[in-house]
């Protein structure tokens, strides 16, 4: 009896072994989010170099070959390494607790899905320190750059795309396998967090996706070891077939990337406001229609590879028809902003940024469906700027929201308000000083992943490495705010904030290392 | 009082040089109209779209900013209970659909008139290498000539390494510039010899990918003379960032003419191939070839960037086998960077670069290749 008891109450395991062995979905969540902010610290290194060298015009601090492999390196860490896998690490805290359930459902799969991602990365880095450096053909690596004409380290890129997604597959298999089966009595589907929705959309896009790229990659693997031709047109392939699959990998990826920020901001937005989510049934309609639009409209990516006019003209229409969704949504988090009762502490100013600044990704990304204005824009830093306001003010934002919002929750700390607010100001007027100006840059004709420019570009470059450096370095703000929380601070209730609505707010603060061991009483579950 | 002012001064001559480029720089924010009746519907597709964006952004960031303002708790506001309305759901999913309509109809018109590449009157191949364009004229008939050249980055290196001062068309020029006629329609067939490359003008709104084993096609037909840059757009490799697209088009005479003399060129060439050379004029010609074409890899000393690019100098490639050599350079190296060049360059310009590698860089081999020899083992290689 008191041997059954024990293992209920039992709290984490001493020592290192702890973060090896855990199976513990709030310790595997907190490995998934500290493994992307070293990514993330990496993958910013990488900019740093890029945007030093585009400071002035003229060839600085890199030969071209090491600037390509920086700029492909920078997309492939922040993507697979530093986005993709904060967001799991959010699933990973917060979706037991926000739907009552104990863990996830195959803690040991989850376990094994973070710890394949060290050494993925590892493989990837490693290949900047070998002879033939790292890969540098961009992280689109369009064939035949990256079959014929690759350094011989692509094989290693391959394998660790390959271990990337296997990664992938498996935390999304948990992430389904605990929403559909492991809701408290009361948590109707139609009750979930947006945050478990939109997550429960994106697990789905994972696993018709990630096996696409798993196949593409082991395609290039044959092109350039097995003597087999998919991508090389001198042995009867075809080159434009690679960008075709890899975009039906790629854009519901992009999807992938934001979707889970929607969650976070649908949550953060009300409780601020101290106001219900305005059309909480049309939120998850929308996801739900972005999602499946997001296998429609992957060669909008390939206006210019000569698509017959029919092609064209449908992927210009299906592109086109994502703005109303995504309108919905940002009209639905105004409505909520609307006579609300408002505060502004760290989580909301991001929020509220990620907003306005999402929405202004979305405008150039309606500008960029319209195909024959595609024809100027693509491939230009019109692009570059586009795709970085809805990474990096979309979902980055989104996750520091995430991290100020839960962090007490985490921590069982208030974190240094102040600090928080300098790090949002500091961010949020860096990048837009960085990403702004390449929008007049690709309008007036600058190519993307390109290590000198003509003089035309001068000006725009140098502000937008200025505002790269800036945005950069106040990132190291957050790593402090971060530590100083987790070491201490003012104690936080299990409300922490005023507005909160959820399951996860009526827990101690910190959460205990086991939660909902029983199910919560029905009566704490609300319509959102 | 003197360190301070020895501060001030290299204060003031930092912002010099950082200012001193931006001086010739301009504060260009928005996409050209350029000179074609498609680049002009392309820049009012672009303008009429963006209008859309900011009416819809002042609206919606208008309601925001104005909640932000007023609806805060420090002001006393207490929220509201309202949560849903199916009637402002339908409202902002059909207007939104409504504006995208409105827009897609002028798009659909304009990029049917992109497309639509018949009836030209002049039809250029335009083939991406790495690292330049080559331009075929096709002919009209088989008698003339074969008007076909190469346009490679004339930026001298020394500007990219900042040694000397940056001209204003920087990474911007080239040897051997498009010549077209204006008020013609010109077709572009493009496609590649190695990696995909893009082929871009913004003043002609045409943008199109040059890829291996296809052809692409696409036309202009340009309305003023002027001399119009553009670049890759497409990552092509090491050098994608110096690889620049500059077309002259001029009145139809002036074309005319300088088809006509581009012809005659061509027949000079031809028969050149069978002229004996000497070692001093191979040399000279050959050291430019290599400091057009092979220096980016190789590099300057001949040491090349081991072990994607192997170095010349010492080479058993270099000093070896003669015939072999030269056959190396016709077919180039599969699965490596090294292209066949025997289509790239002319007999001479082979000739004169196998003789300059193998008696530079440390080589003394004392060999000298004529142009004759070169064009048989091509010959031979076809």
């Amino acid at each position: 009896m008191s041997a059954l008891h024990d293992d209920h109450h039992h709290g984490p395991a001493k020592g290192l072994t702890r973060w090896f062995y855990t199976t513990n979905h709030k310790d595997i969540g907190s490995l998934y989010l500290w493994f992307s902010f070293a990514m993330f610290l990496l993958g910013g290194t990488f900019a740093m170099v890029i945007r030093a060298e585009l400071f002035q015009p003229g060839l600085q601090l890199v030969e071209p070959n090491f600037f390509n492999q920086m700029t492909t390196m920078h997309g492939l860490v922040m993507v697979f390494g530093a986005i993709m896998p904060a967001f799991v690490g959010l699933a990973n805290w917060l979706i037991p607790m926000m739907i009552g359930a104990p863990d996830m459902a195959l803690p040991r799969m989850n376990n094994w899905s973070f710890w394949i991602l060290p050494f993925a990365f590892a493989m990837l880095t490693a290949t900047l320190f070998m002879d033939a450096g790292a890969p540098n053909f961009g992280w689109t690596f369009y064939a035949p750059l990256s079959t014929t004409y690759a350094p011989d380290t692509v094989t290693f890129f391959i394998f660790a795309v390959h271990l990337m997604g296997a990664s992938s597959i498996m935390g999304s298999i948990n992430i389904i396998a605990t929403v559909l089966n492991m809701r408290a009595p009361g948590m109707t589907l139609m009750k979930m967090p947006l945050f478990v929705w939109t997550w429960l959309i994106t697990a789905y896009l994972l696993i018709a996706v990630m096996p696409v790229l798993a196949g593409v990659v082991t395609m290039m693997l044959f092109d350039i070891h097995f003597g087999t031709s998919f991508f090389n047109a001198a042995g009867g392939g075809d080159p434009v077939l690679f960008q075709h699959v890899f975009w039906f990998f790629g854009h519901p990826e992009v999807y992938i990337m934001i979707l889970p920020a929607f969650g976070v901001v649908s949550a953060i937005i009300p409780t601020f406001a101290r106001k219900r989510l305005f059309g909480y049934d049309s939120m998850v309609y929308a996801t739900a229609s972005i999602a499946f639009l997001s296998f429609i409209v992957w060669a909008h990516h390939m206006f210019t590879v000569g698509m017959p006019i029919a092609g064209e003209l449908f992927f210009m229409y299906a592109t086109m028809l994502i703005a109303v969704p995504t309108g919905v949504k940002v009209f639905n988090w105004v409505a909520t902003m609307f006579r609300g009762s408002m505060t502004f502490e760290t989580p909301m100013l991001f929020a509220i940024a990620f907003v306005v600044l999402f929405t202004m990704g979305g405008f150039t990304g309606l500008m960029l469906a319209i195909t024959p204005a595609d024809f100027q824009y693509h491939d230009t830093y019109f692009v570059v700027a586009h795709f970085h306001y809805v990474l990096v003010p979309g979902a980055v934002f989104s996750i520091m929201a995430a991290t100020y919002y839960w962090l007490p929750k985490w921590t069982g700390h208030m974190y240094d308000e102040r600090l928080g607010k300098l790090h949002f100001w500091l961010s949020f007027i860096g990048v837009n000083v960085l990403f702004f100006p390449q929008h007049f840059l690709g309008l007036a004709g600058m190519p993307r992943r390109i290590p000198d420019y003509a003089l035309q570009f001068a000006d725009f470059n140098w502000i937008s490495s200025i505002g790269g450096f800036l945005f950069g370095a106040s990132q190291l703000i957050l790593l402090v705010v971060v530590i100083k929380c987790v070491k201490g601070g003012k104690k936080a209730t299990a409300q922490v904030w005023e507005g909160a609505q959820g399951l996860e707010w009526t827990l101690d603060s910190p959460a205990p290392y086991h939660t909902f061991t029983t199910p919560p009483d029905p009566k704490l579950i609300h319509a959102q | 009082m003197l360190p301070k002012a020895k501060l001030w001064l290299s204060l003031t001559s930092a912002a010099t040089i950082l200012f001193s480029t931006q001086i010739q720089a301009a504060w260009e924010l928005n996409m050209p109209r350029g000179v074609t009746q498609i680049s002009r519907d392309t820049y009012d597709l672009h303008m009429q779209i963006l209008w859309w964006c900011v009416a819809i952004g002042v609206v919606v960031f208008g309601v925001m900013l104005w909640s932000i303002i007023n609806h805060r708790k420090s002001k006393g506001a207490v929220s509201a209970a309202f949560h849903e309305s199916t009637k402002v759901e339908i409202l902002w999913t059909v207007v939104p659909f409504a504006i995208l309509i409105i827009m897609a109809i002028p798009a659909t018109r304009v990029l049917t008139e992109a497309y639509d590449s018949s009836e030209s009157e002049i039809d250029i191949q335009v083939t991406g290498y790495q690292w330049r364009w080559e331009y075929r004229y096709l002919r009209q008939n088989n008698d003339e000539e074969e008007v076909s050249f190469y346009s490679i980055l004339s930026t001298p290196r020394e500007q990219i390494d900042n040694q000397l001062p940056k001209d204003e068309t920087y990474l911007l020029d080239v040897d051997n510039p498009l010549v077209i006629p204006i008020n013609t329609k010109v077709r572009f067939l493009v496609t590649s010899n190695d990696v995909i490359h893009a082929w871009w003008v913004p003043d002609f709104a045409v943008k199109r990918d040059a890829i291996p084993g296809f052809i692409n096609e696409t036309w202009t037909i340009v309305e003023e003379p002027g001399i119009y840059r553009g670049q890759c757009t497409e990552l092509c490799g090491i050098e994608h960032g110096f690889m620049p697209v500059v077309v002259h088009a001029v009145e139809r005479e002036e074309y005319d003419a300088w088809y006509a003399a581009k012809q005659e060129e061509a027949r000079v060439a031809r028969e050149m191939t069978n002229n004996v050379v000497t070692l001093s004029e191979s040399l000279e010609a050959g050291e430019q070839v290599y400091n057009t074409t092979c220096i980016a890899c190789h590099q300057p000393n001949g040491a090349g960037l081991p072990p994607a690019f192997p170095a010349l100098a010492g080479s058993s490639v270099v000093n070896g086998d003669l015939e072999a050599n030269i056959n190396l350079l016709i077919n180039g190296v599969p699965g490596t960077a090294m292209a066949a060049f025997g289509r790239q360059l002319t007999p001479v310009q082979l000739a004169a670069v196998v003789t300059y590698i193998r008696n530079s860089f440390g080589n003394a081999t004392g060999d000298l290749v004529q142009p004759a020899e070169v064009n048989t083992l091509i010959q031979a290689a076809q």
